[in-house]
């Protein structure tokens, strides 16, 4: 037995409430976050992830107060993004209760904010989020707020500059499977995953139990992350982590 | 009254620690995150917290002027060091290009990098187990192999072999857990380890030395 891989139910917040849409349009409600992140860590999450969707694109701050009584009710690793700009907004997420901070928009307008970070708080508490889409055979890009903004910049060569910066985990997601259930773009995953040292967390596009266990072995992620199939009940984490143990996958059961 | 001080010295998981241990403490038990000289020599019981790089964290201790505290505290009560809280009481680290620890316990913290597979991801991130090599109080209701959550990238190998607790697998197996006296040392992070974690944390305000 060593290192489990881990699974991470992703909670989207707009608006103080949970929610999910398909290509981060179209949103849909699923709920309270503290009431939905007590049932994850009660079915065995080995940690969630918050994201505050809309912090970055209408420029505020992360709601702090929601992040604390998430923190308040669940003894796992809590990440949270979103409108994540400053040193500052790392402490005051970090105070809240959170253990890891992710940054997204912030590394792309200057990345020596993820080594300033880094160094500040320690690269264990730093996830830097990339969101790429496929814009060529074998190229993907990166985009922002949200997806809605397009940079230009390779994704797999932004992982390896965000490694050397000092982040100390990736989170990986491809915009364009985000929401639709076809499963992860593994081409994506094993590329980045294979190109930095770092753990690398798949996200965007898991729409059943197989999807989880191909991001681990086809697309060589450490852990998987995933919303919808768990936020409307269409899998529990505890049944999706027996799956993936069976298929042969050291899981934490 | 019990008492129990999280010693201050702004290390990342603070509140993390206090939130799980007054999850786990009864309304008889007195929880205080404090750097002050009186009531950590008034406390029953000190919790060293730590997260992030062995300099910085010596650094905040020196500024914080807690090393003698942290010395007398050792050597008196009933005392629980967290991830970093483990491996700064070592003689030194290799991170940061050498740091000197408190030497409280012979032995290096090791760089992962240098002694395991490229293929193995660093930090050693996530759940591990944790095989418990001798008997001791936090272990209770505990299993033996029991999950814990890790996140680090260096890793203390003790000299005195005796003091080795527990120990975990990540391509080599390294000690994860310590244990002497009145000493608990654990690398992984009990606040973050759900029912696991939290009984730990329980044993902890419930052990009689």
């Amino acid at each position: 037995m060593s290192l489990a891989k881990r699974i991470i139910p992703c909670l989207d917040v707009n608006n103080r409430r949970v929610v999910k849409g398909i290509n981060f349009v179209d949103l849909q409600d699923a709920g309270d976050p503290v009431e939905v992140a007590k049932r994850y860590n009660a079915e065995g999450a080995d940690e969630i992830t918050f994201l505050d969707i809309t912090a970055s694109s209408d420029n505020r701050k992360t709601i702090l107060d929601v992040v604390e009584a998430v923190a308040n009710e669940v003894f796992i690793p809590l990440t949270v993004g979103g409108g994540v700009k400053k040193i500052s907004d790392i402490r005051d997420i970090l105070n809240s209760g959170a253990d890891k901070v992710a940054i997204n928009t912030a590394a792309i307008f200057n990345p020596d904010f993820v080594r300033d970070a880094a160094d500040k708080v320690g690269n264990q508490c730093i996830v830097v989020a990339i969101d790429a889409k496929k814009v060529d055979d074998d190229r993907w890009e990166i985009f922002t707020h949200g997806g809605r903004e397009k940079t230009g910049i390779d994704a797999v060569e932004w992982a390896i500059k965000m490694a050397e910066c000092g982040a100390g985990e990736i989170l990986l997601t491809s915009m364009d499977r985000d929401g639709t259930k076809i499963g992860f773009d593994l081409e994506l995953t094993r590329k980045i995953s294979e190109a930095i040292r770092l753990p690398v967390i798949a996200s965007g596009g898991v729409g059943n139990l197989q999807h989880l266990v191909e991001g681990i072995k086809d697309g060589k992620a450490d852990a998987v992350l995933a919303a919808s199939i768990f936020h409307f009940g269409t899998y529990s984490i505890n049944e999706a982590k027996e799956y993936m143990q069976k298929a042969g996958i050291q899981m934490r059961l | 009254m019990k008492k129990i001080v999280i010693l201050d010295y702004d290390s990342g998981n603070l509140h993390s620690v206090a939130k799980a241990i007054t999850q786990v403490a009864d309304n008889k038990t007195q929880i205080l995150i404090s750097d002050k000289h009186e009531h950590i020599k008034n406390a029953d019981r000190i919790i060293f917290p730590g997260q992030g790089a062995a300099a910085d964290c010596m650094r905040k201790l020196k500024e914080h002027n807690l090393i003698d505290e942290i010395n007398y505290a050792i050597k008196n009560k009933p005392f629980l060091g967290i991830c970093m809280g483990m491996q700064v009481l070592f003689q030194k680290s290799s991170e940061n290009n050498g740091t000197d620890l408190l030497n409280i316990y012979q032995g290096e913290v090791k760089d992962f990098k240098k002694h395991i597979k490229k293929d193995f991801k660093i930090p050693h991130m996530g759940w591990n187990n944790v095989k418990q090599m001798t008997e001791h109080p936090l272990w209770n209701n505990i299993k033996d192999n029991s999950s814990f959550y890790f996140v680090h990238s260096y890793f203390a190998s003790p000299q005195q072999k005796n003091i080795i607790t527990g120990t975990s697998l990540y391509d080599i197996d390294f000690c994860s857990v310590i244990a002497c006296e009145n000493v608990f040392a654990c690398q992984f992070h009990p606040e973050k380890s759900t029912n696991d974690g939290l009984q730990l944390l329980k044993n902890f305000i419930n052990w009689q030395i």
